[in-house]
């Protein structure tokens, strides 16, 4: 299906949520989902997923793994609304409702290879104290009507959040068509440099 | 036959063996020669003890046996333990007894091993003798265990080669064993011999065996050790510390008692905790260690350990207040981006190997010259000390004495050479010298003034000592050390006084010589100036000579001319008569110069006095002064530190060290700074404070020394330091403010603190005696000169534009026009100095736009593809969800444009194609235009965010929270579940076949049944006024036609289709009036364009219709009757309910019984009545008419209604107003969350509005009223069918995604269009101006949802009005859709529902009880008296008779379609009947669409006898001619599918005030009976 001219770019992307780092919480469980603009659609792989529960290892190194696999293939004629990745992170509290543990989301790398992302996350914080302790007590938590909140910037000025933990996800990108559509991603530096070393002068008497 | 033979000889082996065993139990067993059981018990010993090594460690039992230093590891190898088990595979022997196995196969093992040294030697057998000796010999240990220890010799000397040696000793045990084993054979073999001869011919067979390889497989049993033994052997390795505490003894060094510091009084800090158990453990884990263990452990015995770290009290201030705010100390300051300006200043080479630069700062010691805490004394102290500084320094440089000396040398050379020239002959050169050495003898003057400081600071010294020492006497202390002593050198008075005497006369000499040259100069000048003067007077007096002459010989001189001569008269201006100079005063030279000698020296012979300052005063102890001690105790509490400031930032700070009594303090330390900024300042911040509370003192900038500077070589400077802090004290400090010193008050000093620090700022000198200066000689003059080459740095960036600038600086800095570096610049100099650029002489923004525009702008607007972009961020209504534009142009079509350039130019002209009405056709434009406009407000609105769009939270539990708490506790399964809603999907990830609409068809109640054609109904009954219908039962239609159908004859088949989005479905076909279906059907939904967003799904205009048909069977051919039937099958319509989508999918479940919408007249159907039959419910039922269906509607996965959208609208209402329907909303909302509650509503132009101002009394048409002029009641329905008339359009429809939009009565009939509110709103305000008492019910009713309502009161009873159909129901109507009553409107005051139950049969509607109703407006908060946003009167335009006949057109649009509806079947109309239908639609018109059906049906009967008709006329208000077919559409009248059916049509339009059309479609198919 290689056309001269194509009139949509890939994008692949396969992956996978690695892990987190929240110190304070154990058993955890993370939903992810893709936000991209209109010109994007995606052609095959789940757009969607949830995790399963994770405890912490008895190790010291205190990360709670998911290695949760990503595969999702995108198509679009127009990087504007690029893909991002919003991961939320829900676990038990202390009374072992459910609560939520932080939002994050970082766009999807735009360079083909292997990458890995930290995301900082972050909770929606109470509007007051007494909401706080009630909904502390409660195990009602606020959350975000809608966790692609986190991908858009419109409306976010009214909301006050908290840092919380560290999700580590993992990316290998694979384009198609991308420099025919005039997208070039990889930078211009490189390509020389690679062409260069690639053809060494066969022989020499 | 050799193979056979070995496998016989391997049987007999085998046999063999068991036979040696055998024999060896019996030998065992028997022992009857003394010999041999000596033997064998010595065999059996070193069976033992070989036995040991091989299932032990050989090594320890043959270090036991022979002591030797054999090592263990080698002494095990693989042939070894071959001979062991060489036969295990071969043989079946038990090995349960392990001695005598092992005993058998040695034995069998030797005795193969015999065979093949026999056969080796070829020999056969060795004689008795031989064997014996061998025996004997072998027996003897000795040699073995010598060499033995040769061995073990020979591997102390060379144990490099210990695989050998190891291969030695296997091979060395191996013999052993053989040894051993061959005797035990020899034993065996002799025994053998003697026993059974048979063994020894299979000596080769068993060579044989021997060499098979496939023996060394091992069987063993598993290890076990005991568990005494496995302790005891762990014992030695592990090491379990006990958790026992330690004694004190151990732990220290032998006969030292422990010493603990604490009782000593010494500080001991707090040791950090650590579980005894834990500490006990480490500790005997550190004993166990041997050696140095007890460095462990301190004095007291104890875990040496440093005092725990841990503050205790939290470092970090609290966040939080509770006052909800930061604190402000934490507060977020916003300050403005700067740009650092050290960015760019790191030094050139920092991070290469010599590129760490290191300053050291030496910060020693600072000297208060003032301090606050100075006493009196002190002041006087310091200034003593400052003036006896300036003396030292004075004397150290000794001005005086220098310039004594050079004026001496000075007038001894003039001397000499007046001397040596002698008057005469003095040569020009040397009378310049002299003038020139005379003009340097005023260094006189320069030493005199010196002599007089001299002189007055000692002075000055002398008099503050004595007000030292008279304070010191009056305060009867001593604070400062000082004490001058007062040295008087004396001097021979004669001497001195020569001298003296000497100096003033050769200055006095001088200075007449001086005063004489001086006369001298000015004599002559004087002569000079006398000269001129004369000759001016001269000339003056012949000039006026002249004048008198002249005036003499000619009186009548012109006037101008004597003028002239007056001007020269006066421009002569006599100069000053110069006087002459005095004589220079040669007595009073001498008096002068005497009076000051006198005053700047010392007296002749007075002894110079010699200051010397000492601090060997003793200070007064504290006791002695009781004035002192506060001063002296604050002293001692002061304490300063410096602050070492590189930069502007703070690097280090020096401890801070109390200040002295002396005020001095020394610090003493350095600072090395490792820099990688450029050095900018190097600031030292001098800190006062008292116990923990510091303050900025004053602030000293060193210069940042030159690179030569260097540690080690630098002297330290003094820095004077001064604060303007104004401080008093209530002691004896003087503070820093004005003082006087005298007790009268005056003389007022104004002393600030003051001081100098001393330090020293160099560069360090790194290891190799490498300064670790940045290396600023390289750039010339270090950083100025680095600056000067760097342009940008130099003239700044801005100036690079300025080409004058530019070469200003070129020439400056005089740039090396050949170094490459610089060729760009020389070039572009080049240039500009030539005059080819011109500067532009304006300022330009971005002036690099041009070159990232990637297109331009032509290009971006000729593009399809930016052009949809760009609509779609726009939000245009075609573009706003269009997904993936296409990456290339060429991929759009221009296509995608066409709707929205028509829609554009739509904007100016109106499409009258469609609508049939002009105005109808500007009302929709101008709809189209506010839904615009009202849009993009809400466009805007919705970007605003608030919280709760983002953030879902709960909220804060208002009552207790306690009730809260027992939530926690309810049961997870209670008994009595409620029900819960079902779970909804966000309308996102759904696509076509999703979503299905359930509908489920329950039953039916009084459908009409057929009337038999044949016969003519009994009496008909009139139109009935509506006061009838509720004052009793109706009993209107009887019963009678029951009767009239043959028995087992239906009297109807209902079936129930539902249509929706062109999709069919139907029930099965149930018999009788009131059927029951029970029947769910399942319907498909596609949103428009596969968009199933919110506002997308809300803008479906897709009814549901559900029409209940009479299925008829008719024999086709009566004719062929007998052998086969044929039946058509035929359906008619009997009514239909339209519900739309929106309504179904905002309320998202419809559940309810429903009023049919049936045709006043059915032809061929009667309704039937079952009187009392069934008593109860249907005695209540048939109270009211018509046909009902029970129904419940849902969508199939709940679909999230679109969100209310919160009302943020601009309002012109009082904010007391607005927050007073904010609470009273709110309340109502948590007492009865499921009661609406409208107090603001949002008017047409976007604007919050309070809803009563919506009622006020509005006169309808006076024609209606004219209509009935004597009947009320009539014309209150005409007035109620008007305005049902008016077109019914949801808002959900017309403005999607957005709130309720109320429009005023005169907009609602412009528009002619709106939902219930409008309709209700413009119904209330005509009953109320009708005299009827009336409300505006705000409630929810099925199947519209919320809704309004209008209620009146009438002779008591109270009626609600549906004003979009104009039914009305009493109040105790069951089949009243309205379900529940939220609240009450009217013009004055909005009343909230607080009654136990909603609905309007169980309620009461008197507004007055406040039990009932909850009133807006109260005592506490009274009605401000609004004013209503109604016109005053509304304005109602005629109706054109002629425009409503031209209408009638409809008709022929109607019967096209029909005829378009059937393609395949021939579509006759009947004329006659047309013509007939017609007349009655007027009829119809006229009574409201009531009972006029038997008339009719009478009338058509007549006429139309040979026909069996069946056709119903609808009703309907006009607003666009879709409605109205898709009505004709739904009845279906077109499927009827008999050949020789006609059909009839009849439309009829009745015009009503402002252009409210009402529509009359009369539509009938006939098929001729015979």
């Amino acid at each position: 299906m290689t056309s001269p001219n194509p009139s949509v770019f890939l994008l692949m992307i396969s992956g996978q949520i690695e892990g987190a780092q929240f110190p304070e919480y154990d058993d955890l469980y993370c939903k992810y989902c893709f936000v991209y603009g209109h010109d994007w659609a995606p052609t095959s792989g789940l757009e969607e997923g949830i995790s399963q529960i994770t405890s912490k290892g008895r190790g010291s190194t205190q990360s709670l793994v998911w290695n949760f696999p990503l595969d999702i293939t995108f198509k679009s004629t127009n990087p504007f609304g690029w893909p991002q990745i919003v991961v939320s992170v829900y676990g038990p509290d202390t009374f072992g409702n459910d609560v939520v543990r932080g939002y994050g989301a970082v766009h999807i790398p735009f360079t083909p290879g292997k990458h890995t992302r930290t995301i900082p996350m972050f909770v929606p914080e109470s509007t007051s104290r007494l909401q706080k302790f009630t909904s502390w007590l409660m195990g009602r938590r606020p959350e975000y009507t809608d966790p692609k909140v986190v991908a858009q910037g419109e409306g976010r000025e009214v909301t006050r959040v908290r840092s919380q933990g560290f999700v580590t996800l993992q990316f290998s990108i694979i384009t198609k068509d991308m420099k025919k559509l005039g997208y070039d991603t990889t930078s211009g530096e490189q390509a020389p440099a690679t062409r260069l070393a690639g053809t060494e002068q066969p022989y020499r008497s | 036959d050799l193979r056979d033979k070995l496998r016989k000889k391997r049987r007999a082996l085998q046999e063999s063996l068991g036979k040696v065993k055998d024999d060896t139990q019996k030998l065992t067993g028997r022992g009857d020669d003394p010999g041999e059981t000596l033997r064998r018990s010595l065999k059996a010993q070193r069976m033992k003890k070989k036995k040991k090594p091989v299932h032990q460690s050989k090594a320890a039992s043959l270090l036991q046996q022979e002591a030797s230093l054999e090592q263990p590891s080698h002494l095990r190898g693989p042939r070894d333990r071959e001979t062991l088990t060489r036969f295990d595979r071969e043989t079946d022997l038990d090995v349960h007894e392990e001695e005598s196995s092992f005993a058998a196969r040695v034995k069998f093992r030797d005795a193969a091993r015999k065979a093949t040294r026999d056969k080796r030697t070829e020999t056969g057998l060795p004689t008795e003798e031989e064997a014996y000796k061998f025996f004997t010999f072998n027996f003897d240990p000795e040699p073995q265990e010598s060499r033995r220890k040769d061995r073990a010799k020979k591997k102390t000397r060379s144990t490099d080669d210990e695989e050998n040696e190891g291969e030695e000793d296997e091979e060395e045990e191996e013999e052993e064993t053989g040894r051993a084993r061959a005797r035990e054979g020899e034993d065996e073999s002799r025994e053998r011999d003697e026993d059974a001869p048979l063994v020894r011919d299979e000596e080769e067979d068993l060579f044989i065996i021997d060499q098979s390889a496939k023996d060394f497989l091992e069987l063993k049993k598993a290890d076990y050790i005991g568990y005494n033994r496995r302790v005891l052997r762990e014992r030695e390795i592990f090491f379990t510390p006990s958790t026992r505490p330690v004694p004190a003894s151990c732990k220290l060094p032998e006969n030292v008692q422990p010493r603990y510091l604490e009782d000593e009084g010494l500080y001991v800090g707090e040791r950090p905790p650590v579980a005894l158990s834990n500490q006990n453990i480490l500790e005997n884990r550190i004993l166990k260690e041997d050696g140095q263990g007890k460095k462990w452990f301190g004095d007291d015995g104890r875990i040496l350990a440093l005092p725990d770290p841990i503050k205790e009290s939290s470092s970090r201030p609290p966040l939080y207040h509770l006052e909800e705010e930061l604190d402000p100390a934490l507060q977020t300051v916003y300050r403005k981006p700067l740009k650092s300006k050290y960015v760019n200043r790191y030094i050139a080479g920092v991070g290469d190997t010599q590129g760490d630069y290191q300053l050291d700062v030496d910060v020693s010691g600072l000297i208060f010259s003032h301090h606050p805490l100075f006493s009196k004394e002190h002041v006087l102290g310091a200034r003593l000390a400052q003036l006896y500084d300036q003396y030292l320094s004075r004397q150290h440089k000794n001005l005086t004495c220098l310039l004594t000396d050079k004026l001496n040398g000075l007038r001894n050379t003039i001397r000499n050479m007046l001397e040596l020239h002698s008057g005469e002959g003095i040569s020009h050169v040397t009378q310049q010298r002299i003038a020139e050495y005379k003009q340097e003898v005023h260094t006189r003057q320069l030493r005199d003034t010196e002599q007089e400081k001299d002189r007055t600071l000692l002075k000055s010294i002398i008099k503050v000592w004595k007000e030292l020492k008279s304070l010191r006497e009056d305060k009867g202390c001593t604070n400062t050390p000082y004490k001058l002593y007062i040295r008087r050198e004396e001097i021979q008075r004669a001497l001195d006084e020569q001298e003296q005497e000497a100096e003033i006369l050769a200055e006095v000499a001088e200075l007449q010589a001086e005063s004489e040259e001086d006369y001298e100069r000015k004599l002559n000048e004087y002569k000079r100036k006398h000269e001129g003067w004369k000759s001016w007077k001269k000339k003056q007096k012949t000039l006026k000579k002249k004048q008198k002459q002249r005036r003499q010989q000619s009186q009548d001189v012109d006037e101008e001319e004597e003028e002239d001569e007056h001007s020269e008269e006066e421009l002569g201006e006599e100069p000053v008569k110069p006087e002459a100079p005095e004589k220079p005063d040669i007595a009073g030279l001498e008096q002068q110069v005497r009076e000051k000698a006198a005053k700047i020296r010392r007296k002749p012979g007075e002894p110079v006095l010699v200051p010397e300052l000492t601090a060997s005063n003793p200070i007064t102890p504290n006791e002695a002064c009781p004035g002192e001690i506060s001063r002296r105790e604050d002293v001692s509490k002061r304490s300063l530190f410096v602050k070492v400031l590189y930069n502007d930032k703070e690097v280090s700070r020096t401890d801070s060290r109390s200040l002295n009594m002396d005020f001095r303090v020394h610090f003493g330390q350095i600072f090395n700074l490792k820099i990688v900024n450029w050095p900018e300042s190097i600031k030292l911040q001098i800190y006062e404070g008292v116990s923990s509370s510091s303050s900025l003192l004053a602030e000293v900038c060193v210069p940042v020394p030159e690179s030569s500077v260097l540690t080690g070589s630098t002297p330290s400077e003094e820095l004077e330091f001064s604060s303007n802090q104004r401080v008093t004290f209530n002691h004896e400090g003087v503070g820093s403010v004005p003082v006087s010193f005298t007790n009268d008050g005056s003389n007022i000093q104004t002393l600030l603190t003051s001081g100098k620090l001393s330090c020293c700022v160099s560069w360090a000198v790194g290891e190799d005696d490498i300064p670790l200066a940045p290396p600023s000689t390289q750039h010339g003059a270090g950083m100025h000169g680095l600056r000067q080459m760097d342009a940008i740095a130099c003239i700044g960036a801005s100036g690079l534009n300025d080409m004058k600038r530019l070469g200003k600086w070129a020439a400056e800095s005089r740039l090396d026009p050949n170094d490459p570096n610089n060729a760009s610049i020389m070039q572009l100099l080049s240039v500009a100095s030539g005059g080819e650029v011109v500067a532009p002489d304006y300022f330009r923004l971005e002036q690099l736009q041009e070159e990232f525009n990637f297109l331009s702008d032509e290009e971006l607007e000729r593009s399809r593809r930016f052009r949809l972009i760009r609509l779609r961020s726009q939000e245009e209504p075609e573009f706003r969800n269009f997904k993936t534009i296409p990456a290339t142009e060429r991929e759009i079509s221009e296509k995608v444009f066409e709707e929205y350039d028509r829609r554009l130019k739509e904007g100016e002209v109106i499409d009258t194609k469609e609508h049939i009405d002009a105005h109808r056709a500007l009302v929709a434009k101008y709809l189209q235009k506010v839904r615009e406009s009202v849009i993009n407000r809400f466009l805007i609105s919705k970007h605003h965010y608030i919280l709760s769009d983002l953030v879902v939270e709960e909220e804060v539990p208002s009552i207790v929270l306690g009730l809260n708490l027992f939530k926690l506790a309810e049961p997870k399964r209670p008994l009595k579940p409620r029900r819960k809603e079902r779970k909804k999907v966000t309308a996102q990830n759904l696509s076509d076949g999703d979503i299905k609409l359930l509908v489920n068809i329950i039953r039916g109640y009084d459908i009409p049944i057929r009337k038999p054609h044949t016969k003519p109904a009994a009496g008909s009954k009139g139109a009935r006024s509506y006061t009838e219908t509720f004052t009793a039962a109706s009993t209107s239609q009887t019963a009678l036609q029951a009767s009239e159908w043959p028995l087992g004859q239906p009297v109807i088949r209902p079936f129930v289709e539902v249509s929706f989005q062109r999709t069919l479905l139907q029930t099965s076909t149930a018999e009788g009036p009131n059927p029951c279906w029970n029947e769910e059907l399942v319907l498909p939904f596609s949103a428009p364009n596969g968009d199933y967003s919110t506002s997308s799904l809300q803008a479906v205009r897709d009814e549901v219709f559900i029409s209940i048909f009479d299925e008829v069977l008719h024999d086709v051919d009566e004719r062929e009757r007998g052998s086969s039937v044929h039946t058509r099958i035929e359906r008619h319509w009997l009514g239909s309910i339209k519900i739309p989508f929106s309504t179904i999918y905002m309320q998202s479940r419809i559940d309810g019984t429903f009023k049919l919408g049936t045709p006043p007249v059915l032809l061929g159907y009667s309704k039937e009545r079952s009187l009392g039959s069934e008593g109860g419910y249907d005695a209540i039922r048939s109270l009211s008419e018509g046909t009902f269906l029970t129904l419940f509607i849902t969508i199939e996965p709940q679909l999230v209604p679109g969100d209310s959208i919160r009302e943020k609208f601009d309002t012109q209402e009082v904010e007391r107003l607005l927050l007073a329907c904010e609470i009273f909303e709110k309340d109502a909302g948590q007492r009865y969350p499921d009661r609406p509650c409208v107090t603001t509503v949002v008017d047409i132009n976007g604007k919050t509005v309070f809803i009563t101002r919506f009622i006020r009394p509005l006169p309808p048409p006076q024609e209606l009223l004219d209509a009935f002029p004597n009947n009320s009641q009539e014309a209150t329905e005409l007035v109620v069918r008007y305005v049902s008339l008016i077109p019914f359009l949801p808002d959900s429809v017309s403005f999607v995604g957005i709130c309720d939009l109320w429009s005023t009565c005169d907009q609602f009939l412009t528009l002619l269009a709106g939902d219930e509110e409008e309709h209700a709103v413009l119904l209330c305000n005509y009953f109320l101006s009708m005299g009827k008492k009336a409300w505006l019910i705000i409630g929810t009713a099925i199947p519209e949802g919320p809704t309004a309502y209008v209620l009146t009161q009438e002779q008591n009873r109270y009626l609600i009005w549906n004003p979009s159909t104009g039914q009305y129901y009493g109040q105790h109507d069951t089949f009243c859709p309205l379900q529940t009553v939220g609240c009450l409107v009217n013009a004055d005051n909005v009343w909230f529902n607080i009654q136990l139950y909603a609905t309007p049969i169980r309620m009461s509607f008197d507004v007055t009880k406040p039990k009932f109703w909850k009133p807006f407006f109260s005592r506490s908060f009274p009605d401000p008296g609004l004013s209503s946003v109604q016109p005053e009167d509304l304005v109602y335009r005629r109706t054109d008779k002629a425009y409503a006949a031209e209408l009638q057109d409809i008709e022929k649009i109607l019967r096209e379609k029909i005829m378009e509806w059937r393609p395949r079947h021939p579509t006759r109309w009947n004329r006659y009947c047309t013509s007939t239908l017609r007349q009655f639609l007027p009829k119809l018109e006229m009574s409201g669409g009531r009972e006029v059906a038997e008339e009719h049906r009478l009338e058509l009967q007549s006429l139309l006898g040979d026909y069996r008709i069946s056709g119903f006329p609808l009703h309907l208000p006009f607003s666009e001619i879709r409605p109205i077919i898709e009505a004709v559409y739904s009845t279906g009248v077109h499927n009827v599918e008999a050949p020789n059916v006609e059909f009839a049509l009849a439309v009829y339009v009745h015009p009503y005030p402002s252009n409210v059309l009402s529509v009359w479609v009369y539509i009938a198919s006939l098929v001729r009976t015979r």
